[in-house]
């Protein structure tokens, strides 16, 4: 098993039930194992009735529909709608192995139907993962970054891994890849965004540098997935360059408006709710200048999203505000002046879409739109973070690793990231990608465990 | 620092913490720490104080944190609220100066036990070893004067140090306060509701798997040592109320009590010293100066030789044992007001404070 994330460690523990004998190479250290699935929150799995941590159902087709609308239907139906159909077992499955589940958290209670919050986060759930695993006897080598892997024409012969003073050259009858995606690796993201990536913030792990990929592509496999599309939310500034997480995220967007360097609006800040303005904003962030855009509320908006991590810069004029944050003064004056004239009063709800707009504005904000003149102000510097990739390896609904030709390998098997890009082509849904780690991370186990018994 | 009326390096430090954890959310589930976090945006000083206390020390919130060390977050709610809870217990302390008790609390606690040693031996020792029965070696008045002496004014001491801390919290008198309030923040105290991990499979104490060992350990200590009060307790009321004089017989209700309750205080804490021992050091105090353990084996050392005592009726070592297990008792009484004694009660009243803020906050 190459990577000891959600879907490694499921894989490794699924075929260490069948009977094989397990290693897990994970490329970080200890206090870093287990990638993004280390910062997550939830999954999202399919159910008929409620169960003891999900409200009412949430069938196939409803769950594929969000997929589509997300995803532009850029997916493969097949495979999403095995996904979604395997993903009923995922909760229990986690249960039995030491996973626990908890109610909704405080401030996300719109995902209570659809969404199955970890008791203690993703740290808790890898952490029950890796006892698991000790229990199963499956060895964990840490520090264990694979560099090269060996084929022989369709048929995995053996992986080397950077260790010191010499090279390890590993041999195993199969190989799991589920090594995350290439979102630490800032060359590679400017291979495919420019020089812009330089500004990026990465939320997660800092050890997805994609070497996997790169290793699996040059060996013929199928690549799958844009290498520019990846989930990007818009984040604080301030956030560390990389494992910021959670709490890195600004969700006042929606309550204020945004400028960018030039004070100027550029995109409507009400159009929709936040799951989805959640994945838009981080793209939009990324095409102004610097990668920067400003969220700017007023008074009447405090403590009315979730409390960021960061404080917010706070003046009791506009001017000094856009002095503090190091924009033109009177073109922040006159952005929201020109705001505020446009505003049409109505009836202010957050909880949904309110009609609240402005009028005579080129570009209009249509939901909760309200004057913003009561100091005193606050600004929130926002950049794009980068949660995940999507590129990747092509894959059955076995799991199995595809080649360029339309073959399989005889003996490789893929999880998690590395090919989620075959369901989730573009765009997010909230808990999908622990979905499809869990999915495949089990599918993969068990067909690795099977191959290799054979 | 970013609130002026924050007293202390930690108390920053726990409100930097806060700020931090109500931005993420993730350990809502483990204990009343976070759901009463989640209620408030700034964390000042009757805040930090209240939720340190709240917090069982059970580190699931640590082996669970995606912003824990080596996170340059450097997030660590266990450590940083036991600190805290220190720093509480000497900042509410009566009177105001046995504060400084805290801050070296295993070393003072050494030299109450020694000086106790050394006084009942002065006072006591020498001609009068020779008796048989204890009332011969001491007699029943002065014991009982002394010991009720020491016990009255450490209760005393007790009772306005919570009493301070119960008004900085905010509470309204206890008069006023609905009793369900009270009754919810005994029950939760009393079960260890919250070292249960949230899910009942218990808390990440001494290391990263849940276990209950520490939550049966203190409960083999907690209930120990009510069963020696119920004890004690039981014999005044005999020997005042029916003149019934000690030494008891083994199948009477305050042996029954005494010998039970002696058999798990001494389980009790050895279970807890063994766990602190082997225990991460991760989400340990930094401050706690043997406060703990001091403690633990002043209840320890007072269980096994009352034990002892029992057995020795009769011998000639009646004596010597006696006083050496009434210096254990007269220590222990005396840093009751001044040790972590004193953490049962704090934890109460931050209990009480979370059942009264859950009833408000759903009345309104």
């Amino acid at each position: 098993m190459v990577g000891g994330g959600h879907a490694g460690l499921t894989a490794a523990i699924c075929a260490a039930e069948l009977g094989a004998s397990v290693c897990i190479l994970e490329g970080a250290p200890r206090t870093h194992r287990a990638g993004n699935s280390r910062h997550t929150r939830n999954l999202r799995p399919m159910h008929k009735g409620p169960t003891f941590v999900l409200q009412d159902t949430y069938t196939e087709d409803e769950y594929f529909d969000d997929l589509m609308r997300v995803t532009d239907g850029i997916t493969n139906e097949h495979l999403a709608r095995m996904t979604i159909r395997e993903s009923a077992e995922s909760v229990q499955w986690l249960h039995d192995h030491g996973v626990r589940f908890q109610p909704p958290l405080g401030g996300t209670l719109h995902l209570g139907r659809t969404n199955a919050f970890f008791l203690g986060g993703g740290k808790a759930v890898m952490n029950a993962l890796y006892r698991e695993a000790e229990l199963l006897g499956i060895e964990v080598h840490y520090d264990a970054e694979v560099i090269d892997l060996e084929f022989e024409v369709d048929t995995f012969k053996n992986a080397t891994v950077k260790y010191e003073p010499e090279n390890k050259v590993i041999a195993a009858a199969t190989l799991v890849a589920a090594s995350g995606g290439f979102e630490s690796n800032i060359e590679w993201l400017k291979e495919a965004w420019g020089a812009v990536a330089e500004n990026f913030l990465i939320r997660g792990t800092p050890y997805n540098m994609g070497g996997m990929i790169k290793l699996l592509h040059k060996n013929a496999a199928q690549q799958i997935g844009d290498p520019k599309q990846c989930h990007a939310v818009a984040i604080d500034g301030r956030a560390p360059k990389f494992d910021g997480g959670i709490v890195t995220r600004v969700d006042c967007v929606s309550l204020g408006i945004v400028v960018n360097d030039q004070a100027h609006r550029f995109y409507d800040e009400g159009e929709d709710f936040w799951p989805k303005r959640y994945a838009i904003w981080g793209r939009l962030v990324a095409a102004q200048n610097n990668q920067v855009g400003h969220v700017i509320i007023d008074q009447k908006s405090k403590g009315a999203f979730m409390p960021p991590v960061f404080p917010p810069i706070v003046a009791d004029t506009i001017g000094a505000l856009a002095h503090k944050i190091g924009i033109d003064e009177e073109q922040l004056i006159k952005t929201i002046e020109d705001f505020n004239r446009s505003v049409v009063p109505g009836n202010f709800d957050h909880t949904e879409l309110d009609g609240c707009h402005t009028d005579g504005l080129e570009i209009a904000k249509t939901n909760w739109a309200r004057t913003i003149d009561q100091p005193p102000y606050s600004a929130y510097s926002l950049k794009p973070g980068i949660t995940f990739t999507y590129l990747g390896v092509g894959v059955t609904d076995k799991a199995q690793v595809l080649m360029e030709n339309g073959a399989m390998y005889k003996n490789v098997f893929a999880a998690g990231e590395i090919m989620a890009g075959n369901v989730l082509g573009k765009g997010y849904l909230a808990g999908i990608g622990m979905t499809i780690g869990g999915v495949f991370g089990r599918k993969a186990g068990k067909e690795a465990a099977k191959n290799a018994l054979n | 620092m970013r609130l002026t009326d924050l007293q202390s390096a930690t108390q920053v430090e726990a409100e930097r913490i806060m700020t931090i954890c109500n931005a993420c959310r993730y350990c809502e589930g483990h204990c009343a720490v976070f759901p009463a976090m989640e209620k408030r945006l700034a964390f000042e000083q009757a805040d930090v104080e209240y939720l340190a206390n709240l917090c069982h020390n059970c580190g699931s919130c640590y082996h669970h944190c995606q912003y824990a060390d080596p996170h340059e977050f450097q997030v660590n709610v266990p450590q940083t609220f036991s600190d805290l809870r220190q720093q509480t217990y000497a900042t509410y302390a009566f009177p105001r100066f046995m504060g400084k008790a805290f801050e070296n609390n295993g070393m003072w606690a050494t030299i109450i036990t020694v000086l106790s040693f050394f006084s009942l031996f002065w006072f006591f020792g020498g001609s009068s070893f020779a008796g048989a029965a204890f009332y011969d070696i001491i007699p029943h008045s002065l014991m009982a004067n002394t010991f009720g002496a020491v016990g009255v004014v450490a209760l005393l001491a007790l009772v306005a140090g919570i009493v301070r801390y119960w008004r900085a919290l905010s509470l309204p008198s206890p008069l006023k306060l609905h009793w369900g309030h009270i009754i919810t923040g005994i029950k939760q105290g009393v079960t260890l509701k919250y070292l249960d991990g949230g899910s009942g499979d218990g808390c990440t104490y001494p290391n990263e798997a849940p276990s209950h060992a520490r939550r049966i350990y203190h409960q083999l200590t907690f209930f120990g040592f009510m069963l020696c009060f119920a004890a004690t307790s039981v014999g005044t009321v005999y020997h005042y109320g029916f003149n019934w004089i000690a030494p008891y017989a083994f199948l009477t209700l305050p042996k029954i009590l005494g010998i039970s309750g002696g058999i798990g205080l001494i389980i009790g804490p050895i279970g807890l010293l063994w766990l602190k021992y082997i225990a991460d050091d991760a989400p340990k105090a930094t401050a706690n100066k043997g406060m703990d353990a001091a403690f633990l084996i002043l209840l320890l050392m007072t269980s096994i030789t009352g034990l002892v005592l029992m057995l020795a009726k009769g011998s000639i070592l009646l004596g010597p044992i006696l006083i050496i297990h009434l210096s254990f008792v007269l220590a222990l009484f005396i840093t009751l007001p001044y040790g972590k004694f004193v953490h049962g009660f704090y934890r109460l009243v931050a209990l009480i404070k979370y059942a009264y803020e859950n009833e408000e906050s759903s009345n309104n």
